[in-house]
């Protein structure tokens, strides 16, 4: 049973590695606060504007971070598929919006149907992901930990394949139904699509929440989540519960798919791969299984992205993914649990 | 005692197994050396489209790597996704200390250096085959030092990341801080030739690199064999059994996983400078996260933690990756006119060999006595078992 690992915490030696582990966290939050002062006094709308576009980011990678954190919370499973579920998301969104429906540009009645290809996305991916649950994961719910997460990783290769034969190999161009404008606000360019972003997230990531705490349906996956036994035997169908999580990880992740595909004009096969890990981070920064972790975690790691591209004096935009790589790995080191998670360590 | 009858027949099966392992390596050389060379033209296409010597060797890194992988997935129990960050450090090691390419150096330590091409760092392929396991197992270390103490999960991801970093790093590497360190994507080319004992291996002498890397790889099974027939082999498969009852017993969990990982590391160490030696080279954009996927497979469809199974699995997947797919999309769309894209299915191929080994058969196809009760065992903690069980059963 893995999940005793209490927030109980024990009186711990001061030891000489814990000083230095301390003096290096220090170190490192201090040249990164140094570093954003630095670019905030040398160009303040600069900053004000690689602020606003990280946030852009931020929210869709939250949208996707919170399949993650969701799937990891219930049933203690990294779902390396989900960031293909999202690349699948936005392709079918393409495929339906853009190529069945030839929605291009602007207009009210392509606003209806992005409207309802939104729905028909998140359809999608919640039945994406309920068959792959269904197929796969559920009969190893009680294999050794290693065969669901090898089943996951494979799973991820089928559905990038499925990406493949549907779009071909090279990224695909998708013409958006939101339109190009922006506005300034004390010189900080706005686009249209960032209000947009802004609109259709903030509701979702609210919905969802509401879904979790407050309805008689999340309060069975919290149950299922703490102790599966104790759960059924308090006659809730844990099975049902399970699929029921994973339908609304999907839909999420097609959410995220179709608004991805719209403001960034492109969908590729191997945008999944990426993203996913992008997302995962984000997970664990916030700390994984806690809803509202995934969402600061998701804003947090899109706006350091942003800072490091977009900032002048950094390291610009070919060591992106080494950043984010190197938040993770730091943050095995200094703080497992995340922000707002208990610690992670394993005791047996 | 009873337990000496399983060690003599695993003793002697170990020997058959080696010995056609032995005769399969000397079959290769013996007829790309002297037979092929003088046959006809039919044979010779025949074998060249179908068993090339390029891929053969390339099928003894493969081993490598699997086996080196094998250690830390197969006999820990640990999952590693990012393995080619140690086959990508591994050959940048032989990149920086075989060849002219760090040319504000000039070492030649009994090296083999072109003429005319002192510059840079030339060692023994010897020393640079040691210090590539070195440098790897550093890594290893780093990476495995603060996440072995977390869940399981998190090393798979941290390992993930890792895979992801390296090769990044190797391909912007060619300025950092105004230093060329990796030559960015043009990597580096022009190793050395390897000169064992006086008798020089030239770049294009295929059939004694070949036999070169297949030795490497035998070494490779041998310690794999040893090392898990050893103290800390056993303790390795106690911890992957049951890391509560093995600590229990006094083995010291973290101290053991972290040797494991360190050890692993170093077979991809290894391995990379093998590869770096056969190809003359390293190409930073080799090395991605399919790559890992691959050895991985490789070890999941052979049978985690028996080493005959993953040289098995690393064979058959290695082939139909660099050869079969393509030689048997051929024949299929000559003989029915078809016109299918063989090659495009490798992601299907290999996601779906990952999902349906892990449902249908977790333990491998020539799998481990031993793996084969741990990976069918049910978790007895729990009582959704039972539910579960009859609901599967009954669909």
């Amino acid at each position: 049973m893995t999940s005793v690992a209490s927030g109980v915490a024990r009186k711990k030696k001061v030891t000489p590695s814990a000083i230095l582990i301390k003096l290096s966290m220090v170190l490192i939050i201090g040249v990164a606060v140094y570093w954003l002062g630095l670019n905030l006094t040398n160009d303040p709308r600069q900053f004000a504007q690689v602020t606003v576009n990280g946030l852009n980011n931020g929210l869709m990678y939250a949208l996707i971070a919170l399949g993650y954190t969701l799937v990891y919370g219930i049933i203690q499973l990294i779902n390396f598929a989900h960031g293909d579920l999202f690349m699948l998301g936005a392709v079918f969104s393409f495929a339906v919006l853009t190529e069945f429906l030839g929605a291009v540009g602007p207009s009210a009645t392509n606003y209806a149907l992005l409207l309802l290809v939104l729905l028909l996305t998140m359809l999608f991916g919640a039945v994406v992901n309920v068959t792959i649950e269904r197929l796969a994961y559920r009969r190893l719910r009680n294999a050794p930990a290693l065969a669901p997460l090898i089943t996951a990783v494979g799973m991820s290769f089928v559905l990038q394949w499925i990406g493949l034969k549907w779009i071909g190999s090279n990224p695909v161009n998708v013409n958006t139904v939101l339109p190009s404008t922006s506005f300034e606000i004390a010189g900080v360019v706005i686009a249209f699509k960032t209000v947009i972003i802004f609109g259709v997230t903030i509701p979702l990531l609210v919905f969802l929440a509401f879904i979790v705490n407050k309805t008689r349906r999340g309060r069975a996956m919290r149950a299922t989540a703490q102790d599966k036994d104790a759960s059924r035997l308090m006659g809730i169908n844990v099975n049902q519960t399970i699929s029921f999580t994973f339908a609304i990880a999907g839909a999420a992740a097609g959410a995220a798919g179709i608004m991805w595909a719209q403001t960034t004009g492109t969908v590729a096969y191997n945008l999944g791969f990426q993203l996913g890990l992008i997302a995962f981070t984000s997970a664990v920064l916030g700390g994984v299984g806690n809803l509202y972790g995934a969402v600061l975690g998701g804003i947090i790691i899109g706006l350091i992205q942003s800072y490091n591209d977009g900032l002048a004096i950094g390291p610009g935009q070919r060591w992106s993914q080494t950043m984010v790589f190197t938040i993770l790995i730091l943050l095995m080191v200094y703080r497992p649990g995340g922000l707002l998670g208990e610690t992670a360590q394993e005791k047996v | 005692m009873t337990n000496t009858a399983p060690a003599h027949t695993a003793a002697s099966s170990n020997r058959k197994w080696a010995i056609g392992f032995t005769t399969v390596v000397a079959f290769f050389f013996l007829l790309n050396k002297f037979v092929l060379p003088e046959a006809s033209g039919q044979v010779q296409k025949f074998f060249n489209a179908w068993f090339s010597l390029t891929s053969m060797a390339e099928i003894m890194i493969w081993i490598l790597m699997a086996l080196g992988l094998n250690i830390i997935v197969g006999y820990a129990g640990l999952l590693d996704l990012g393995y080619v960050a140690f086959w990508a450090l591994g050959g940048y090691v032989a990149g920086w200390l075989m060849s002219p390419f760090l040319s504000s150096f000039q070492i030649n330590f009994f090296g083999n250096a072109r003429a005319g091409l002192e510059q840079g760092i030339h060692f023994h392929v010897f020393l640079v085959l040691i210090l590539g396991g070195v440098f790897t197992a550093i890594w290893g270390i780093i990476i495995g030092g603060p996440t072995l103490r977390l869940k399981s999960d998190y090393l798979a991801l941290v390992t993930l990341g890792f895979g992801e970093i390296i090769p990044q790093f190797m391909l912007n590497g060619a300025d950092i801080g105004g230093l060329n360190v990796t030559n960015g994507s043009q990597g580096i080319g022009g190793l050395d030739d390897v000169n064992l004992f006086g008798y020089v291996i030239g770049t294009f002498a295929l059939p004694e690199k070949f036999l070169m890397v297949s030795l490497m790889a035998g070494a490779m099974i041998f310690f794999s064999i040893r090392l898990r027939d050893g103290r800390l082999g056993r303790a390795w498969l106690a911890i992957r059994e049951d890391e509560l009852a093995a600590s229990m017993m006094g083995v010291p969990l973290w101290r053991t996983k972290f040797y494991s990982y360190a050890i692993g590391a170093v077979g991809g160490g290894i391995g990379g400078v093998g590869f770096a030696i056969l190809v003359g080279g390293v190409y930073a954009d080799r090395f991605n996260f399919v790559i890992s996927i691959i050895i991985l497979a490789m070890v999941v469809l052979g049978g985690m933690g028996n080493v005959w199974g993953v040289v098995v699995g690393a064979t058959v997947l290695a082939w139909i990756n660099s050869i079969g797919l393509i030689q048997v999309g051929e024949l299929v769309n000559n003989s029915f006119g078809t016109d299918i894209n063989f090659p495009s299915y490798q992601f299907l191929l290999f996601g779906l060999l990952l999902v349906l080994m892990m449902l249908f058969r977790r333990e491998g196809f020539i799998p481990e006595a031993r793996i084969r009760m741990v990976m069918n065992e049910e978790k007895t903690e729990d009582l959704d078992k039972v539910s579960d069980e009859t609901k599967i059963a009954s669909n």
